[in-house]
């Protein structure tokens, strides 16, 4: 520990002007090391003192130099070299839980001290014999006790006193503040009793040492049990950073090397054989296979992937042995992404933890000034022994209350929460998402892409002269070539399965919410909705009913003109995911109202809504009239959630009360939504939306609980009751409920780790 | 008793100076980084002066194993980090307005505070 503080020392105080970087120095094991390496970081520029401490391993070195050349010159020395500040993910966990494991055994070893001492006192104090100091040798043993529980104290309630302290020096107020003063007017009381007893009318000559022992070895074993849950509560966490493998198989120069996972480069050919993890993200150059990225989003099915497909780190390699180039390493893997939006997420708070905020900020001095108060009480109006009353009273005013049961309420289920929704594939950006997707009255859902597939294909050429189906393909496909919209994509691909070669468009030009027009081969061409054609007095009664009946179909029928005149009717369908139906009833059974918005045309709007069961839509909707829509439904006080794939519909995402992207697969558009679908399906909206109502109700339960708990005790450990009923809270029993109020709001929001999705 | 009374009243207030009025002296930056030391309930130190508009990095050197010190959130920020035991955990905060943006652990029993002003 000295060791440590000694190097905080050192960080506390940076040169004014320049930085202090500190380094890890894997495999410095002699004294002969540290002259080594300290001369190697010596001679970087920009280096004015480098020192190591071998004793910690680490090198702690001034001035204005770059991480880079620091680790390059110790590894030159032959030494292995990382920044501290750079830790894994992994690593940080490991040390974590060493400091966690560490802290348990302290805490529990501390708590078998205090009661040791405490239990054989209260048992005594119960059960047979009176703890007032009234003769010599009640004094003598007492003294000795006295004694005892001061060393207890010091073995086991050292870092409550140390706590308080610092606080108190730092004109702040922790629950060590509340124990310390607790256990040490007890404990001040029973001594001046014991040393002074003339100076304390006969009834008050009590000694409380069994409550301060009891005291402090019940907090301890609260801590301890609270250290074990809470563990509990960042597992979907771990699970998440234990996907990362350690090492890699890096083909480097033709030779296979086995290498720790951050040493692996941009561009490196990563090996993985059947059943090994991916340590990296990248795309495959060599190799068929079949990946379980079920962990990463929750899709069950394995995925194909063959040369040039996109894998990710953390996923699992089935079948085949693969070769793939890393294409993001370190932080910038999908998985590195996911792990820090999750833990950004589960640190933050949704709004309804900000009233416990506040109450948390002010609360210790609160009590501090009851427990002085309820004292003051005593002594003027309480019976006799006053003073024993007053001391009781105020001891147990410190220490029944807990604003740790308050502080932990929000962020112990928000933890739970997000990481439930995470193993879902649900990852939801902060607490305000979370508490605003359990409000959500209404889903706007995106047609296409969102309750479809997105991929649309082409059903149908309908003619209406004497051109082929190829000549217009060719034509339409020639055109729709410089366009990015899905439709126009599944027309170039149509005429490509054809063996259709397209020809050079001109005067190209989209229209938005209508089409696009250009020239092609000396013909003026027109292809796009209905819109389209009348804003051109292009006549389209010959197809009108061919092209309703397409509608109905759930199809989309697309014009096409050639030199003002109707030539075609290109009917595109894109089929509907294979789980929309049944995710969109799941979201009408948790009560949410469903809307979807297309630009497509009403027929076809229809016919798809009513195929997957929604009863409300909005059809023929330009890219810019989407928000509109949303903010119409906001206007009409719904709490709207849009979903959408985050192309064009990024303003929709925005001002929607909670915005869902949704990704294909693991391209998750991270940064683009309140809340991100990392699997195609629409599951993940129920499962976003229970998850979050779910948390919301455990941390309104905490709350209730914690305020309730502390709204009710505090009067109580006052001596409420005491004219009413004669009843006094016991200081010992008061320490109990506070060590168990904690652990008792930890294991409520560890409940919800067992919740499961009405799909599931 | 009166006595009692009047120094019980005395402490009441001497309490409400202590914690809650009395402002404490903060610890400017002027651009390098400053080390909060994370140990015994306490951000070491808790009161940090920035300018305005300029870049900092804060280090937190956490020495204490107890869970409650494990992360530090600014809330106003939408930054939380994991504070291990016994590294310099840097932590990067943007350009920042003029105003107060507290920092916590998550269970707001450490507390530090960062006033930002325009120089």
């Amino acid at each position: 520990m000295k060791k440590l503080d000694a190097q905080a020392m050192r960080a506390e105080k940076p040169s004014d002007s320049d930085r202090t970087t500190y380094l890890r120095v894997l495999d410095a094991s002699c004294a002969s090391c540290v002259s080594k390496i300290e001369s190697a970081l010596n001679r970087v520029a920009g280096v004015e003192v480098a020192s190591m401490n071998l004793a910690q391993g680490t090198a702690s070195v001034t001035g204005n130099t770059d991480v880079e050349a620091l680790v390059q010159a110790i590894e030159s020395a032959g030494y292995s070299a990382e920044h501290l500040s750079n830790h894994s993910d992994q690593e940080a966990l490991e040390e974590n839980d060493r400091a966690e494991r560490t802290y348990y055994k302290r805490l529990i070893k501390e708590m078998w001290i205090a009661l040791a001492l405490g239990v054989p006192l209260m048992i005594y104090g119960l059960f047979i014999g009176e703890m007032t100091v009234n003769t010599v040798f009640e004094r003598s043993a007492w003294l000795v006790v006295g004694l005892a529980t001061l060393a207890v104290m010091y073995w086991s309630g050292r870092h409550f006193y140390i706590g308080a302290w610092k606080s108190f020096t730092n004109h702040s107020a922790s629950m060590d503040t509340l124990i310390a003063l607790g256990t040490g007017t007890a404990w001040i009381y029973s001594m001046f009793v014991v040393l002074f007893p003339s100076l304390v009318p006969d009834m008050a000559r009590h000694v409380y040492f069994e409550a301060t022992a009891m005291i402090i070895g019940l907090i301890n074993l609260g801590l301890a049990l609270e250290i074990g849950a809470r563990g509990k509560t960042s597992e979907a966490i771990k699970r998440l950073i234990g996907l990362q493998p350690k090492m890699a198989s890096v083909v480097r120069d033709g030779q296979e090397l086995d290498v720790p996972i951050e040493g692996v480069r941009l561009n490196d050919r990563v090996r993985v054989r059947p059943g090994e993890k991916l340590p990296v993200d990248g795309t495959v150059i060599e190799g068929t296979t079949s990946i379980d990225e079920s962990m990463l989003t929750g899709e069950p099915m394995p995925v194909e992937k063959k040369s040039g497909d996109e894998v990710v780190a953390g996923t699992i390699n089935k079948s085949g042995s693969i070769v793939f180039e890393a294409t993001r390493v370190g932080k910038d893997t999908a998985l590195a992404q996911i792990i820090d939006m999750v833990k950004r997420a589960q640190n933050s708070k949704p709004p309804i933890g900000r009233l416990a905020d506040i109450i948390s900020a002010y609360f210790v001095p609160a009590v501090m000034i009851i427990a002085v108060l309820s004292a003051l009480i005593w002594l003027n109006f309480g019976p006799e022994p006053r003073l024993a009353f007053a001391i009781v009273c105020a001891t147990t005013v410190l220490i029944i209350a807990c604003p740790c049961a308050l502080g932990l309420a929000t962020p112990m289920s928000v933890m739970v929460g997000v990481g439930k929704a995470a193993e879902a594939g649900v990852l939801i950006r902060n607490g305000e998402a979370l508490q605003t997707a359990s409000k959500i009255t209404t889903m706007v859902l995106d047609k296409t892409g969102t309750i479809t597939l997105g991929q649309p294909k082409v059903t149908e050429i309908v003619l209406t002269g004497s051109e082929s189906e190829e000549h217009v393909l060719m034509l339409a496909a020639s055109l729709e070539s410089g366009s990015e919209h899905p439709l126009a994509l599944s027309i170039v691909e149509s005429a490509k399965e054809r063996g259709i070669v397209t020809e050079k468009v001109e005067a190209f030009e989209a229209i938005a919410g209508h089409g696009v027009r250009g020239s092609v081969l000396n013909h003026e061409l027109l292809f796009g909705n209905e819109r389209l054609m009348l804003e051109h007095n292009i006549d389209v009664g010959p197809l009108v009913t061919k092209s309703q009946a397409i509608a109905e179909h759930a199809q989309t029928p697309m014009y096409f003109s050639m030199d003002g005149e109707l030539a075609a009717i290109i009917a595109v369908e894109d089929p509907i995911k294979d789980d929309s139906i049944s995710a969109i009833s799941r979201l009408k059974e948790d009560r949410v109202r469903v809307v979807m918005l297309t630009g497509d045309n009403r027929a076809t709007a229809k016919a798809v809504a009513e195929k997957v069961g929604i009863d409300e839509f909005f059809a023929e909707v330009l890219p810019e009239q989407k928000s509109e829509k949303v903010a119409e439904l906001q206007a009409k006080g719904e709490i709207v959630g849009m979903t959408g794939d985050g192309i064009n519909d990024a303003p929709a995402l925005a001002l929607a009360d909670v915005g869902f992207a949704i990704g294909t697969g693991t391209d998750v558009a991270i940064e683009s939504a309140d809340i991100t679908l990392m699997r195609g399906s629409l599951h993940g909206l129920a499962d976003a939306i229970e998850v979050s109502k779910v948390t919301l109700k455990n941390i309104k339960q905490n709350l209730v609980g914690a305020f309730i708990y502390n709204v009710a005790g505090i009067p109580v450990a006052a001596g409420i009751l005491y004219p009413f009923i004669g009843v006094l809270l016991n200081p010992v029993i008061a320490g109990a409920a506070m060590a168990f109020s904690s652990l008792t709001v930890v294991t409520n929001a560890n409940r919800l780790r067992l919740f499961k999705t009405s799909k599931a | 008793m009166i006595i009692i009374n009047i120094s019980g009243l005395l402490l009441i207030a001497l309490i409400v100076w202590w914690f809650w009025l009395h402002k404490p002296e903060a610890v400017t930056s002027d651009g390098a980084q400053i080390t909060i030391k994370v140990a015994d309930g306490i951000y070491e130190p808790a009161q940090i002066s920035l300018a305005a508009g300029v870049q900092t990095t804060l280090g937190f050197f956490r020495t204490d194993e107890s869970p409650c010190s494990a992360v530090v959130v600014f809330p106003d920020l939408d930054i939380s980090e994991d504070l291990p035991v016994g590294t310099l955990k840097e932590v990067l905060l943007p350009e920042l307005e003029a105003g107060e943006y507290p920092f916590t652990c998550q269970m707001q029993m450490y507390r530090g505070n960062l006033v930002v002003r325009n120089r």
